[in-house]
């Protein structure tokens, strides 16, 4: 007879979302019970008050527990080539200790993912990204001399972002941090094991991440908060994050993008070149993957763009939909992110628009609501170039004690 | 840089001596690189015995007189040992044999007969009205030349001049299982056997398989090298055939190198271009067209490397279905072979009294086992051409479908199993044959694979169904033998039109290199 151990099997009905090594210490803190769900994790949404933890960012420092991002470790031989192939920017040139922002995309050219690429050696590379991608590196390996596995439950992982997470650092004896430069990889002993820490981020600001072995989690996090606390730490959730994000001017999955093999509907799905990550494809380099139709869009020119808009007011245009004119007679895209920044002073977003409407006005019809009543109006959205926020300090090696 | 050449071909199988002959006669500057020392692949010739020579694929169903006549094969010393092979319902309990040849079958009731009359008639209509698309190179989605559109227009009209009823036929059984077609058309359970039998030939598949593509039938049916729906064999064996074809290609001026086998194809770093190969001897050999007459997945991920090729472009190819399905026995004997039922084994003669027999073998193949009741295809080359024996002896080809590539206890000790299954059975059907028997050489899917450098060691270079078919073989991006790198061809039968011994693969990616190089 055939029996079944609920212990072995798991229980389908109660099927909790998993804990972060360092949810025991973001239990404590998240006052506000409020929690949201990443890659099968318990994510608190924010802690107490989104913006009280989005403005440690921006004047001291807060940390974001980033250990549900997805962790993919490519090793052997053919790394270098897998990547090279797999991801448009061209990893031959990046040396090893150094992080880079990239994308990759479908045999279409369209977007199936962001993240950031860690060489960790010649031969080995780290993929981190924020949703699951092991079924397409393994495709990717396909005929190539590597391992690729994930390394996701392996290893914990803290941002610690704002003016004196440098300070921070140094202070709690990571000597040398300093002189880590944007994208740089940094190793220190830590708890008898080593402590990786990247300068890398998704606020924009200065701020590093911390890559530490699961046993060791606690032991990091009670070393940032009780050193941290004469430094204003704070930790951070979801909402912040996002604030933050947007105006660092990053791109989110799932918001600014649709991962093309998620995708359901014809083209709602997008190319590097709508998103305005032309800088990125590397036509230099003779083959890679999507690389023949992203030559064609970048010769006929994208059908949408992603644009950076400054509204006028204070409302955010969030879900806004946009439009050529004033009078709204002709829709031409939507808001993707919006927000009031409160250190931009503006009431920011992205708008995903045709790409024929880009470069003429833009205007938004913005629904709000006062003491529960609704209004509407319509506001102009001028193209902004570049991050919204992008501090010097963010930028500067070594950066300024503040 | 070493010597320069318009086309180099990688692999000596019949396409790729297609390939070269063609290119060569229109004056190209060829070479031929393959890695054994015989030519022609999975159509070679060899001694497996002392003065006994066997051809792993052993009929000429498919050739067709056009590639026949455009290469001059007969000019070049190919003949055909018999024109035509009837085919043969063996009986074990030694009654006549069922025979079935042409429009005519006997051996069965007379509404059988009349049954076989029509549904005959019905498939040569079918078979003739897609003929012509084995020669062409299949049209593409997305491409708007107008040799694609027209193809894929002309496919159309030859469907609707079969007529409304044939045309919705045909669009009805395209896609049967051969024992829902037979089912509906006999009643005869032998009959129904022997008809399947072709449908399903080199496939990974059986009888009640769904996509099983009457295709394959048709294919076969398509040939005309002695006449429309003729089983012809080689004189010589398959040696015949594709010495002719060598000797086409050479009198043309191409050169053919054999233990040659290619390493890899080199690739122009700058532009992503095929300029070369590199063989395995470290010599490089640079063509302006590289043409791979190697399985898709040989071809793509093994020679070319995928670094190359986007990455859903190389998953299909990696998912092409290329676990072999078919084993190959050659046996040497003393004296006349004697079947039961049959006064001369001349013909083709088929093991399988009904379908569930096939579908039992197959069952065992799919778990990874050695069928004890084998479904075999029997001829004896040496009734019609005594050269392939030494006197008073013959060779007997058999090829065993049904036997999976991947077998469960390892081939190691399943091999003698299989053989002795299959002797078994031969005995049954042959009394006395066993004592016959001087040598014996038995290739299963594995040896296939290793011995002719073929995935799987699959017959057609990957399942020839409807999904791996015309504007999809091997896949779409690569159906019309150019392929997404420059300069990298397909011409095997992983390329449209597939596998069987019929060249057009060879002779079509010809016409594409030449199209190419204007």
């Amino acid at each position: 007879m055939l029996t079944i151990d609920a212990k072995d099997q798991g229980n389908h009905i109660d099927l909790r979302l998993q804990q972060s090594p360092f949810f025991p210490r973001i239990k404590e803190l998240c006052l506000s019970e409020q929690w949201t769900e990443w890659n099968g994790y318990q994510t608190p949404t924010y802690f107490l008050d989104s913006y009280i933890e989005y403005y440690a960012t921006r004047n001291t420092c807060a940390v974001f527990d980033v250990s549900p991002m997805k962790k993919y470790i490519i090793e052997g031989p053919d790394a270098e080539v897998m990547m090279n192939r797999l991801t448009v920017r061209d990893v031959r040139k990046q040396k090893v200790g150094r992080v880079t922002y990239t994308v990759w995309c479908t045999d279409e050219g369209r977007i199936i993912d962001d993240g950031t690429l860690f060489r960790l050696a010649e031969d080995k590379f780290m993929l981190c990204a924020a949703d699951p991608n092991l079924d397409w590196l393994e495709l990717g390996a396909i005929g190539m001399d590597v391992t690729v596995y994930e390394n996701s439950y392996d290893m914990a992982a803290l941002a610690l972002q704002g003016p004196t997470s440098c300070a921070l650092l140094k202070k709690l004896g990571f000597t040398g941090i300093e002189n880590a430069k944007p994208f740089d990889i940094m190793y220190f002993p830590f708890e008898g094991g080593e402590l990786m820490i990247s300068r890398t981020g998704f606020t924009g600001d200065l701020g590093y991440e911390l890559w530490v072995d699961p046993n060791d989690a606690l032991a990091l996090w009670d070393a940032l908060f009780s050193t941290g606390f004469e430094y204003g730490i704070r930790a951070m959730g979801d909402e912040s994050l996002d604030m933050a994000r947007i105006e660092a001017g990053l791109l989110a999955p799932a918001v600014e993008f649709n991962s093309a093999l998620h995708t359901v509907e014809f083209r709602h799905d997008q190319t590097p070149f709508e998103l305005g990550l032309d800088w990125m494809v590397n036509f230099k380099k003779p083959s890679f993957s999507g690389r023949e139709a992203l030559l064609k869009e970048k010769e006929q020119g994208p059908k949408w763009k992603l644009v950076k808009l400054d509204f006028e007011g204070q409302k955010s245009a969030q879900g806004s939909l946009l439009y050529a004119d004033r009078k709204c007679t002709k829709e031409i895209g939507y808001v993707t992110s919006g927000m009031w920044s409160s250190v931009v002073k503006a009431s920011i977003g992205y708008g995903f628009v045709k790409a024929e409407y880009a470069d003429g006005p833009i205007f938004a019809e913005i629904y709000y609501q006062k003491e529960m009543r609704w209004y509407q109006k319509v506001v102009e959205g001028r193209k902004h170039e570049g991050a919204f926020w992008w501090p010097d300090r963010a930028r500067q090696t070594p950066p300024a004690d503040t | 840089m070493s010597k320069q050449y318009d086309a180099l071909v990688i692999g000596a199988g019949h396409n790729g001596l297609a390939c070269a002959a063609k290119l060569a006669r229109a004056g190209k500057k060829v070479m031929v690189v393959e890695a054994n020392a015989e030519l022609g692949g999975l159509a070679a010739t060899t001694e497996f015995a002392e003065g006994f020579k066997a051809s792993v694929a052993h009929t000429l169903p498919q050739l067709t007189d056009k590639l026949v006549k455009d290469l001059e094969l007969h000019k070049h010393g190919f003949s055909f040992a018999s024109e035509h092979l009837e085919t043969l319902g063996l009986k074990e309990d030694g009654s006549d044999a069922l025979r079935v040849t042409g429009d005519t079958v006997t051996g069965v009731s007379q509404d059988q007969v009349d049954a076989y009359k029509r549904y005959s008639a019905q498939m040569q209509k079918f078979a003739k009205a897609i003929a012509a698309f084995w020669q062409k190179k299949p049209p593409m989605i997305g491409d708007k030349s107008w040799a694609s559109v027209s193809t894929g227009i002309q496919f159309g009209l030859n469907l609707r001049l079969l007529g409304k009823t044939d045309m919705r036929e045909f669009t009805r059984m395209i896609a049967l299982p051969a024992q829902d077609v037979m089912d509906e058309q006999f009643e005869d359970e032998h009959l129904k056997a022997v008809l399947a039998w072709d449908y399903t030939m080199g496939n990974k598949l059986a009888p009640r398989s769904p996509n099983n593509a009457m295709i394959n039938w048709l294919y076969r049916l398509a040939g005309d090298a002695s006449g429309f729906n003729k089983l012809p064999i080689a004189k010589g064996g398959m040696k015949g055939l594709i010495d002719a074809l060598a000797a086409s290609a050479t009198s043309a001026g191409a050169v053919i190198k054999t233990n040659a086998a290619v390493k890899k194809v080199v690739v122009d770093e700058e532009t992503a271009t095929a300029v070369g190969v590199e063989l395995a001897d470290g010599e490089v050999v640079h063509a302006k067209a590289i043409i791979s007459n190697a399985d898709p997945k040989t071809s793509f991920i093994k020679l070319l490397g995928t670094r190359y090729i986007d990455i859903q472009f190389t998953h299909r190819i990696n998912r092409t279905r290329t676990d072999g399905q078919t084993a190959k026995m050659h046996i040497a004997i003393k004296g006349e072979p004697k079947f039961n039922g049959v006064s001369r084994a001349d013909g083709r003669m088929i093991i399988a009294p009904k379908m569930s027999y096939i579908e039992n073998a197959f069952d065992s193949s799919k778990y990874g086992e050695i069928a004890q009741d084998p479904a075999m295809e029997i001829v004896v080359p040496t009734m019609h051409d005594a050269s392939l024996a030494p006197e008073g002896h013959h060779v007997i080809s058999i090829t065993i479908p049904n036997v999976p590539y991947k077998v469960k206890a390892g081939w190691e000790t399943e091999k003698a199993n299989l053989q002795s299954a299959i002797l078994n059975k031969l005995e049954a059907y042959a009394p006395g044959i066993k004592d016959q028997i001087v040598a014996s050489d038995l290739l299963t899917p594995v040896d296939l694979e290793s011995r002719y450098n073929v995935t799987g060691g699959h017959w057609h270079h990957g399942e020839l169904a409807l999904d791996a078919w015309w504007m999809n073989r091997p896949t779409y991006e690569a159906s019309q033998y150019k392929t997404p790198i420059d300069g990298f061809y397909l011409c095997g039968a992983g390329a449209h039109p597939g596998g069987g011994v019929m060249g057009a693969a060879g002779s079509n990616a010809a016409d594409v290199v030449l199209a190419a190089s204007k």
